[in-house]
């Protein structure tokens, strides 16, 4: 019942960190990101130890190394962006063989490729330790907006097989028109969006009449997700840690 | 578009997020009166589809390709408050889940992406109907024509968060030229995507289409092809040029005004004694104090020659189609 990329996402496993609830592993997330992105640019030492904070989490995870790095795979993008900024930052620059780089462009492809990579590292421990209902299920503890987690849970659900149905459209199309130009095949999947929205919406509707037969009476019951452990003492050491690294950056620099 | 962490620093940040959680709130309470509590159901399957269909990539250029957004379409289709609300919904599941977008720029990409493309492309789409003549090509026209200022408006919003707290000490007018450059081109094409989509959804079940709920559209009821998709994409594309050379000069006191306002409140000062800030914030906004007429008239360039790359390709195509 989880998303199209649930079992990407999601790496099954027993650890520790698996068994935590998952409002907790999202406040510790959240906390974690918060430190790094308060973490000043210059204080290169702090990002290193924030690197072993998170390096902590993913082992206590017992998340592979290959799936963990394919997973951060995801930034490379904003990576190439990054590595843009020295050649169009202003002065001073500092000359490197024949080139001329900005010094704050460099300092800025620094601070995105540090902090997006311990990010978007703290968000994959997150989701390969915790199933996509139970994240949401975390949220909703948290006293997320109700009808938010609600048409959250509605997408990852809906999600695979909207993307399957997409799929054999996609080879309808194949199969009557054949081979088309990269053109025409862009003119047909344009028109195709709009036959799905209406596909989507005629769903949507027999998807709430169906929730009205079986009693929906315009709010969701809660997620009966397995109660798990609420430790919060770990977390709060585990956060800490990196908030502690942060503070010592912003003192001394 | 989906900006990474690192890229904003905290303050802005925290601000843009405070900017997004509002929007947010105001259009889940809006779409929720309009729809009662068939919304629901309604939202999450649309928010698939529009996650589905960004993994799509159409050809922009010979090697380049790009994908829908989605924000026009949505607000076209659902209403601005839904249409905010779902691909708000499809940006944060995005972050969380996927890892595509940071974290900490939730607020930045909510509101460049959700918020700012539907907000701006639903007045676009109402007012540029309002003054074609009432068929469904010019609702394609106009539809054209909202997607690709929302496209454009995204990217202001982005560029005027880099301004008051952008990382890395790219010099606005730099930015505002590159954004204002690729996201013209992005923009053709999320507008051509919207017109034939919503032009799909008008020949079979127009009733759904919140856009024209309240307007009489006559036309004939099969999609349009050949000529008639010339005619739609000329127009929308001289209404949206039209719109931009008109909005621009308009526009061009705004990040002023917000810099302003910043000051006023001690919010930018803050922004640059706090630590977070870095060494790089005071001499941004000084650039954008000296620079902004010219990244005002360096933006409204790339524009038109982005444009002109645009209509040769489109022309190009065109002929090259009908001649094979």
């Amino acid at each position: 019942m989880s998303g199209v990329h649930a079992h990407a996402l999601h790496y099954h496993g027993h650890s520790p960190v698996h068994r935590l609830a998952p409002e907790v592993k999202i406040v510790a997330m959240f906390a974690f990101v918060a430190a790094v992105i308060a973490t000043p640019t210059r204080a290169v030492w702090a990002f290193g130890f924030l690197a072993a904070v998170l390096a902590v989490a993913v082992g206590l995870a017992e998340i592979p190394m290959g799936f963990f790095l394919k997973r951060l795979s995801i930034e490379i993008p904003f990576v190439i962006f990054a590595l843009a900024m020295p050649f169009v930052g202003q002065g001073p620059y500092v000359e490197v063989g024949s080139l001329s780089l900005s010094v704050p462009g460099l300092w800025g492809s620094w601070n995105v490729l540090a902090k997006a990579t311990l990010s978007v590292g703290a968000s994959i421990v997150l989701s390969a330790t915790t199933e996509v209902a139970d994240i949401l299920s975390g949220f909703d503890r948290l006293r997320a907006p109700r009808l938010l987690t609600a048409i959250a849970g509605f997408m990852v659900r809906y999600l695979e097989v909207v993307v399957s149905e997409l799929g054999r459209v996609r080879t309808a199309i194949a199969a009557r028109l054949g081979d088309l130009s990269r053109r025409r095949e862009a003119a047909t999947l344009a028109a195709v969006s709009g036959t799905m929205f209406i596909r989507a919406y005629e769903r949507g509707e027999r998807i709430h009449q169906a929730m009205l037969a079986r009693g929906y009476q315009g709010v969701m019951p809660a997620a009966a997700a397995p109660e798990l452990p609420v430790r919060w003492s770990g977390m709060v050491a585990w956060a800490a840690s990196a908030w502690v690294v942060a503070a010592a950056a912003i003192l001394t620099t | 578009m989906h900006v990474p962490d690192g890229f904003i620093d905290a303050a802005t940040s925290v601000g843009t997020g405070v900017v997004a959680a509002g929007g947010l709130g105001v259009s889940l309470r809006k779409a929720a009166r309009a729809l009662r509590d068939f919304h629901v159901p309604l939202a999450g399957v649309t928010a698939a589809l529009i996650f589905a269909l960004q993994m799509l990539n159409f050809p922009v250029l010979p090697g380049v390709s790009g994908h829908l957004m989605g924000g026009a379409l949505a607000a076209i289709l659902l209403g601005p408050w839904m249409g905010a609300a779902v691909v708000s919904v499809v940006v944060i599941v995005q972050a969380l889940f996927f890892a595509d977008g940071g974290v900490s720029a939730l607020g930045v990409n909510v509101t460049n992406i959700a918020l700012v493309t539907a907000f701006v492309a639903w007045p676009v789409f109402r007012v540029v109907l309002k003054i074609l003549p009432k068929t469904r090509l010019s609702a394609m026209a106009a539809a054209m024509a909202s997607a690709f200022v929302s496209v454009l408006a995204g990217s202001f919003a982005f560029v005027l968060e880099y301004a008051l707290g952008g990382v890395g000490g790219a010099p606005i007018g730099t930015v505002l030229g590159a954004m204002t450059g690729i996201h013209a081109l992005i923009g053709i094409g999320e507008g051509l995507i919207t017109a034939t989509a919503l032009g799909t959804v008008l020949a079979v079940r127009p009733d759904l289409v919140q856009g024209v709920a309240d307007v009489e559209l006559s036309g004939t009821d099969t999609v349009p092809t050949g000529r008639a998709v010339t005619t739609f994409v000329l127009t929308g594309l001289v209404v949206a040029i039209a719109l931009v050379l008109f909005v621009a000069p308009f526009a061009s006191p705004h990040p002023d005004g917000l810099e302003t306002v910043a000051e006023e409140t001690g919010f930018a000062s803050a922004a640059q004694e706090h630590p977070i800030g870095g060494p790089l914030a005071d001499y941004q906004v000084a650039g954008v104090e000296s620079e902004t007429v010219g990244t005002i008239v360096s933006g409204i360039i790339g524009t038109v020659i982005a444009f002109a790359i645009g209509l040769g390709v489109v022309a190009v195509s065109r002929r090259r189609a009908r001649s094979a």
